[in-house]
């Protein structure tokens, strides 16, 4: 987990495997430097492969911005996770988050690129949805 | 329908011990069309729950079933700590304190249609919800007690020749079928086993 720099949309990164989601997270900072908050979360709670609600609001937390947030996923129940955390979110915080329907190394290298441009919470979802559409 | 203390810790511990009991049983199944950490996933997250008595059933039931779900969709991990969590902290949501059967059937409706929208899916997809549909429509027209726990069983079964198409084990595609969702079973091993407490509560 990482994150620096607020202003620019946050990035964050939800894989089943923690070694997956550090990588890409490293492939971001690669591109973008620390222009974007940026925080990645991976593995169940006893640290297997896996997704945790609890581990995702904790990337949220340290992503925030402002601008709000975009979640990049792999598979189905890092969505759903996903999904139950924003749900969870404090009223004010959840209408600024995002789950993109995109695929996770590419979506996350993609949405930060565009983020760090100062685009719009909704420009970041939708170059990162649009790439494989 | 109203359940003392000592009714709902047995309620808390008849779900969980289904799950610890099972959970080899649901591994093996999530093994074969899916990721296979189902088992342990659904006993990590009841045992947590067990872990919240005796407090727990000091609760009143619909802020206890609220707590068991919040348990769940923090602990169990994958996709079934959202939507098993969802039902319970719904269920809890909807039902009143002393809860009739009318209740009880407007509550379990609400709970199902919020596992539908979390999971966006329903019945058909091989899912849990091809138990908690049939299962809740059962109770709506009247069903009593050992007709439900026997529909959802069979419910379980029927999901053995469905395709799946919702959920990891829809990237089998047809491989998928001739294999019992896991989602499925457990979700009709933790209504076999409240009905079998509910019943046995009754009785006493």
């Amino acid at each position: 987990m990482s994150s620096s720099n607020a202003g620019n949309v946050g990035i964050v990164i939800v894989s089943h495997s923690p070694k997956i989601a550090e990588g890409a997270a490293d492939m971001v900072r690669q591109m973008v430097g620390n222009a974007v908050p940026l925080a990645w979360t991976g593995g169940d709670v006893d640290g297997g492969l896996g997704t945790n609600v609890a581990g995702i609001l904790e990337a949220i937390a340290a992503a925030w911005s402002p601008a709000g947030v975009a979640i990049l996923v792999d598979l189905g129940g890092a969505e759903t996770n996903s999904e139950m955390a924003v749900e969870m979110l404090p009223e004010e915080r959840r209408a600024r988050v995002v789950v993109c329907n995109a695929p996770v190394v590419e979506g996350a290298v993609i949405a930060a690129t565009e983020s760090s441009g100062g685009s719009s919470l909704a420009a970041v979802k939708r170059s990162a949805e649009e790439f494989y559409a | 329908m109203s359940l003392d203390r000592d009714a709902r810790e047995k309620l808390v511990r008849a779900l969980a011990d289904a799950m610890i009991q099972h959970a080899d049983e649901l591994t093996s199944l999530d093994q074969a069309i899916g990721d296979g950490d189902h088992g342990l996933n659904m006993k990590r997250g009841f045992d947590a729950v067990l872990a919240a008595l005796p407090g727990l059933a000091d609760k009143a039931l619909p802020e206890m079933l609220r707590t068991i779900g919040t348990t769940l969709v923090m602990k169990v991990g994958g996709a079934s700590g959202p939507l098993v969590g969802t039902f319970f902290m719904e269920l809890g949501k909807a039902l009143p304190e002393a809860s009739a059967r009318a209740d009880l059937v407007a509550a379990t409706d609400k709970a199902v249609t919020a596992v539908k929208a979390r999971g966006r899916s329903d019945a058909g997809q091989k899912t849990l919800l091809d138990v908690l549909v049939p299962v809740q429509t059962l109770l709506a027209e009247g069903g009593d007690a050992s007709s439900v726990a026997a529909e959802a069983s069979r419910a379980a079964d029927r999901t053995i020749p469905m395709l799946a198409i919702r959920g990891r084990a829809s990237f089998l595609g047809e491989r998928s079928i001739g294999h019992m969702d896991p989602g499925a079973r457990s979700t009709a091993l933790l209504i076999g086993a409240a009905v079998a407490t509910l019943v046995s509560e009754a009785n006493s």
